[in-house]
């Protein structure tokens, strides 16, 4: 495989492109198919072959427009001067005004010192400075130094044009190279930080996040599935499948149990500490839709208030504000907002619906109702508890934890993305 | 032996020119595709919305270039009995009954049991041959001697499972039976797997094969488009006509309309023998490029804008 190719590879991979071995591998035959000659027909069989969604083909394409464009060394004002002679063959090129010549040793020189390991930003004055190096600019300053001052001076422009240029360069193989490091780099670290600290210029980012991954556990759960029960037979099914041998079962067919999608209950602390994290549990809900049978959202903080329809009815970026605003930042009452569940939506619960809850369980010392929660638990499924907070300080203060913990099946800590994608992941896994 | 379509796919002009002789106006990247595909002896995965073109561009490679199409068309509960092969079980019950009262006959002089039961292993794998194998699409497709253009419809339709059972097919161009052993194509076919992005598939598919991305056309292809499959168009009705459905594709829609619904359109305002679009033809004749009810009320009242800047903007065709 030529080296081109390759270094177009790791840039691509680089932008996002998820890329096999085995189809780079493909590509190099495609290459060798086409050549490089027309970069049009290039583009369209790399394409073919590397980017396989049409969200892949448009990072392909911004991609293999960056890489084939080097920055040009662009001549500027011509030489009126006649030409000097000098002793390094940099001050040569930079004397003739030779910007080919320029360019392909800058490229070279690049290749040597493997500019495309660079990673972060802050490196690009190391590594323009390293091909300038090894370029020769030691012999040049040595020549400008003791050249006269009129060739001195226009050694010392040449030299500040070529740094320039070189610059750019390598911020081009930065882009080129490093920006899916970096990005990855974050979006792991954001996955894994509390969520309750996660900084305001951060949520859009998040929120890209979150969709992400209720797209792939949406895709991975949204149908309907089924486990087979090894070892029960079903018995009409299986006369039906053997018909053609007069009967005969040579070929056992299993009973089936069918996973139903989920129906979820969600019951949302939206007071002050914990806001910040209902925000994106809704988010990664309403995001999850395809996977869901249904979903109720209610939050509280003090009165229980019904949620769904302002998250239906409008975009999730505005409508999570709206629902702060509806129920948020009180001081939170669990006694109370169980009540009003009990009183008005009991209707929702059967023995398909699993309820989420999630809040810190800290009531403020007003009577945490708890067996409302276990009536709950018995006309439910099953009832789920995500606490923000660690499980050491469960039950300290004005936390009612222990006493709600034992109605539920789950009752866990779910503080980062990280932690939510398992725990609704293993819910849908199992038909919650 | 070489069969004497692969000649024919030299070179990606020679696809374009020949895909275009099929009456299939093919941008460059569908020719790359289906050229390469040739050459790397890769399948082509084209996905893109409803009515591009995309089951026509294998009933086109197939017209050009002279070989069988075989179809399968997917849906939720496809297993390979229907997909692959079945055993002709009428036939095998018919032959044991005549072969029961030959029985005796052909173990008749054998001492033992044993004995017995060893001659009747010979005969056996008789009814697991090739003579009781009832070939369906995909192993149609890998056994027809020269080749064939095999389209796997709508593969996104099809369950998680068969994906996976696709691949051995794709991969190598061949598949195992039990009982037989590997069947393998001689000449591999062309396949082409089409998709509506229902749901997304394997990266394992989807690593074997080419992807080909069609997207709704430009003016100009589409104007192609249309010369090509309604010769009788007249060109400034077409120029129109071809403007008026690209405006309408800047509207916030449900169901853009793509280029199925441009031709069958064309072909309505050709019966009705219009010269000109007006805005009371247009508004008449709407619900053959939109299909729901609720994109129609949301273009109607903009019909008349839209018709006036599509006749400015209207983009001189050759």
């Amino acid at each position: 495989m030529q080296g081109p190719l390759l270094d177009f590879l790791r840039a691509a991979r680089s932008a996002g492109l998820r890329i096999s071995p085995a189809e780079s591998i493909d590509a190099a035959r495609a290459v060798e198919q086409v050549g490089y000659a027309d970069r049009a027909t290039l583009r369209d069989t790399l394409s073919l072959v590397l980017a396989k969604s049409a969200e892949e083909k448009r990072l392909f394409a911004d991609c293999f427009d960056l890489f084939f464009s080097r920055p040009a060394f662009t001549p500027e004002q011509p030489e009126e001067t006649a030409p000097a002679t000098a002793d390094s063959p940099l001050a040569q090129m930079l004397l003739a005004g030779d910007q080919s010549g320029l360019a392909a040793a800058a490229e070279g020189a690049a290749s040597e010192i493997e500019v495309a390991n660079i990673t972060i930003f802050t490196q690009v004055n190391l590594y323009t400075r390293r091909i300038l190096e090894r370029m020769g600019l030691a012999a040049l300053d040595r020549e400008i130094a003791s050249a006269p001052p009129a060739m001195a001076g226009r050694l010392r422009e040449g030299r500040d044009r070529l740094r320039e240029q070189v610059r750019e360069l390598v911020q081009q193989n930065l882009a080129l190279y490093a920006r899916g490091q970096a990005e990855e780099y974050r979006n792991r670290t954001l996955t894994r930080t509390r969520l309750a600290a996660i900084d305001r210029r951060d949520h859009d980012r998040m929120r890209k996040l979150v969709r992400a991954m209720a797209r792939r556990l949406a895709t991975q759960y949204g149908r309907r599935r089924k486990r087979r029960r090894r070892g029960l037979l079903d018995a009409r099914r299986t006369i039906r499948r053997n018909m053609g041998w007069d009967g005969l079962p040579f070929l056992p067919v299993w009973k089936e149990e069918v996973i139903d999608k989920p129906k979820l209950v969600v019951l949302c602390d939206v007071s002050g500490s914990v806001a910040a994290m209902a925000q994106f549990l809704l988010l990664f809900l309403y995001s999850l839709n395809e996977a869901l049978a249904g979903l109720h959202a209610f939050a509280f903080s003090g009165t229980l208030v019904p949620v769904s329809d302002l998250l239906e009815s409008q975009p999730i970026e505005r409508a999570i504000p709206a629902v702060l605003d509806r129920a948020g930042f009180g001081s939170s009452n669990y006694g109370q907002a169980l009540a009003d569940f009990a009183e008005g939506h009991m209707a929702l619960l059967d023995s398909r619906t699993t309820v989420i809850i999630l809040g810190d369980g800290r009531g403020n010392r007003t009577d945490p109702r708890a067996d409302l929660l276990a009536a709950m638990a018995n006309r439910a499924k099953q009832i789920v508890w995500l606490n923000p907070e660690p499980r050491p300080i469960w039950g300290t203060g004005d936390s009612d934890m222990p006493r709600y913990a034992p109605h539920c099946r789950v009752a866990a800590v779910c503080n980062t993305l990280d932690a939510l994608d398992r725990i609704i992941a293993g819910l849908l896994r199992d038909g919650a | 032996m070489t069969p004497d379509w692969y000649d024919r796919l030299h070179s990606i002009e020679a696809t374009e020119a020949g895909l275009a002789s099929a009456g299939y106006i093919a941008s460059r990247p569908i020719a790359t595709a289906a050229w390469l595909a040739h050459h790397l002896q890769k399948p082509i995965l084209v996905e893109g919305p409803a009515g591009v073109g995309k089951t026509e561009l294998a009933k086109a490679l197939s017209r050009w270039l002279g070989i069988g199409l075989i179809r399968m068309q997917c849906y939720e509960g496809l297993d390979e009995s229907k997909a692959l092969y079945e055993w002709k079980y009428g036939k095998q019950l018919l032959y044991t009954q005549i072969l029961k009262d030959r029985l005796g006959a052909a173990l008749g002089e054998e001492p033992g049991l044993d004995a017995a039961l060893a001659r009747l292993h010979g005969f056996g794998d008789l009814f697991f041959s090739e003579q009781f194998l009832e070939p369906r699409p995909l192993l149609r497709a890998l056994r027809e001697p020269g080749g064939a253009v095999l389209l796997i419809d709508e593969v996104d339709k099809a369950d998680q499972e068969f994906e996976a059972f696709l691949l051995e097919l794709l991969s190598d161009y061949q598949v195992s039976i039990p009982e037989i052993g590997t069947v393998r194509a001689d000449v591999p076919p062309l396949v082409l797997l089409t998709s509506n992005s229902q749901r997304d598939l394997g990266d394992a598919l989807k690593r074997r094969c080419l992807h080909l991305h069609i997207g709704l056309p430009d003016a100009r292809l589409e104007a192609r488009i249309l010369a090509a499959r309604l010769p009788g168009l007249e060109d400034e009705l077409r120029r129109q006509l071809v403007a008026f459905v690209q405006q309408l594709r800047t509207l916030d829609l449900r169901k853009l309309p793509s280029v199925s619904e441009t031709i069958d359109w064309a072909r309505t305002l050709l019966l009705l023998h219009v010269r000109e679009l007006d805005v009371a033809l247009v508004r008449d004749t709407l619900n053959v490029l939109l299909k729901f009810e609720a994109d129609i009320e949301a273009a109607e009242p903009r019909l008349a804008e839209l018709l006036a800047s599509a006749r400015r903007d209207a983009v001189p065709i050759r």
